[in-house]
């Protein structure tokens, strides 16, 4: 068992690069650590303009997705041991800009996330006296798998429509917009749905499904995106066949 | 962004942001993306077995000799070669299509989701049903 | 007020004629491609010989069953090779002509069906 495991990170200087380039790190191997312990490892003792995001490193806060060998993973849940003993490569998110190194810049999510209204909209709030909204656990369960989003962006690296289309607003907004369609608290299918049912959202997917695959919490985008697509078509058909019903 | 009248022009910093092409054969670079090309090609297999149909139903429309002329054309080597692969091409869409089918619904019971394997299962076990029954129809008669 | 352009209440519509399509191709185009393009040239069986095709040809609800196994999956290609084509190929500036090209196909094969299957004999 070797005890060091050889990374190749890709490197970017705005100020000094044209492209990313490729630069080999040797760091301790150890079972127990992360690409993101090596990440860590490596601008502690070797290269201290090392750039990346991390935070939390337990796979909740969403900071840390790169590509690790070409698939997006968070580098916090992604064992060297399961790479060892061969080079790891360690690239930014694919399809975002870079800023620097591992760092990319995620204002397109974050703009495609607002237009989707991910809150909860109500015709009329009810006021504090009047008490809490009220949900079963079975209503929680019909859009729990879609609240469990950690937006940290791995679905948008491994979408090829995403790449390709820079309009597309991609699984994650889609799949929160569907969070709140669901919710029973919520009130404002109808207003999401002209941002949805337009060729830069669901009519856009063609159900490639790498987005479910990648996902580190299950929380299915994919799914929530046809599941949707039935809706819209639904009520296509109903505003089609019933013109003059209303609701 | 806007900087306050009163302080010297300042020039936002913005650094130069890399933005990688994608290209032209992205769906070669993964496994996964070839195999959903590969998958969105099996329907222009699908295309092909309408196009036969119809050559079929053409010839038997204009009598016997038209029609034994058809049936040579398909025992053409490379006509019958790509019907094999035609074939294969189209029974990948039924697969990937029942599996796909299952995610895209969430049909749900007494409150649960079903799972996927319970939704494609009966479809699976329905399309074997099916293609015995119209075997059994075409090859009696 | 939202603004629907009239490419929106169509997209539904293609894509539910997909959907139809492509339960269509899947559960009956194997098990006939197989009879039609395999196994009757190869002299397995005589199912689609002038005789039994004609006769086949003669029930009306055959021709109905036909009418729908060629027209639905026709749509449902030609919205899957509408997609491959933009997203494959990324000749985007080309959107509107394959869409055309792709769904234009579709209607005029589901006219050819239409045609031989109400004209023959």
């Amino acid at each position: 068992m070797a005890d060091t495991i050889k990374l190749e990170v890709s490197r970017y200087s705005p100020e000094t690069d044209a492209a990313p380039h490729f630069q080999s790190f040797e760091v301790p191997f150890r079972r127990d650590w992360v690409v993101l312990d090596a990440l860590n490892y490596i601008k502690d003792k070797q290269d201290g303009s090392l750039t990346y995001r991390w935070s939390c490193r337990m796979g909740i806060c969403g900071s840390c997705g790169m590509l690790v060998n070409g698939e997006p993973k968070l580098t916090c849940a992604t064992f060297l041991a399961d790479y060892a003993p061969a080079p790891i490569r360690v690239e930014p998110l694919r399809n975002f800009p870079v800023v620097r190194d591992l760092v990319i810049a995620m204002n397109d999510f974050m703009r495609k996330l607002q237009r989707m209204k991910p809150w909860l909209i109500r015709k009329e709030e009810k006021p504090v006296s009047e008490g809490e909204y009220l949900q079963t656990p079975d209503e929680l369960d019909t859009y729990k798998q879609f609240s469990m989003c950690i937006n940290c962006m791995l679905c948008y690296a491994a979408c090829p429509v995403y790449g390709l289309d820079p309009l597309f607003s991609g699984p994650a907004a889609i799949a929160l917009a569907q969070r709140y369609n669901l919710d029973s608290r919520d009130q404002g299918a109808k207003d999401r749905f002209p941002v949805l049912s337009q060729h830069d959202a669901i009519w856009g997917c063609t159900f490639v499904g790498e987005c479910t695959r990648v996902c580190p919490k299950h929380v299915d985008p994919a799914g929530a995106i046809q599941q949707y697509k039935l809706t819209a078509a639904l009520d296509w058909v109903k505003s089609v066949v019933m013109p003059w019903g209303g609701k | 962004m806007k900087s306050a009248a009163a302080t010297p022009p300042y020039t936002l910093n913005h650094p130069r942001w890399y933005r990688k092409r994608v290209s032209t054969y992205w769906w070669l670079q993964r496994w996964e993306y070839l195999r959903f090309v590969l998958r969105e090609i099996s329907s222009v297999f699908v295309a092909w077995f309408v196009v036969l149909t119809l050559l079929q139903i053409y010839a038997a429309s204009r009598g016997s000799m038209a029609y034994s002329e058809f049936q040579d054309f398909l025992k053409n080597p490379f006509v019958l070669a790509l019907n094999i692969v035609s074939f294969f091409f189209v029974v990948f869409h039924s697969i990937t299509w029942f599996n796909l089918s299952a995610r895209a619904m969430a049909i749900r019971v007494g409150g649960k989701r079903v799972p996927g394997f319970l939704i494609s299962g009966p479809n699976f076990a329905a399309w074997l049903v099916i293609s015995a029954v119209i075997a059994w129809l075409l090859l009696r008669g | 007020m939202e603004v629907q352009p009239t490419k929106l209440r169509i997209e539904p519509l293609l894509w539910l004629l997909f959907s139809a399509g492509g339960v269509v191709a899947a559960f009956f185009i194997p098990i006939h491609l197989f009879i039609l393009g395999i196994a009757a040239p190869l002299g397995w069986t005589k199912a689609t010989d002038y005789t039994s095709a004609t006769a086949f040809l003669a029930f009306p609800i055959v021709r109905l069953y036909l009418f729908v196994l060629c027209s639905l999956p026709l749509f449902h290609a030609a919205h899957r090779i509408r997609y491959t084509l933009y997203d494959g190929l990324q000749i985007k500036h080309l959107n509107e002509v394959i869409a055309v090209c792709c769904y234009g196909g579709a209607v005029v094969g589901t006219v050819i069906a239409g045609y031989l299957l109400w004209n023959i004999v």
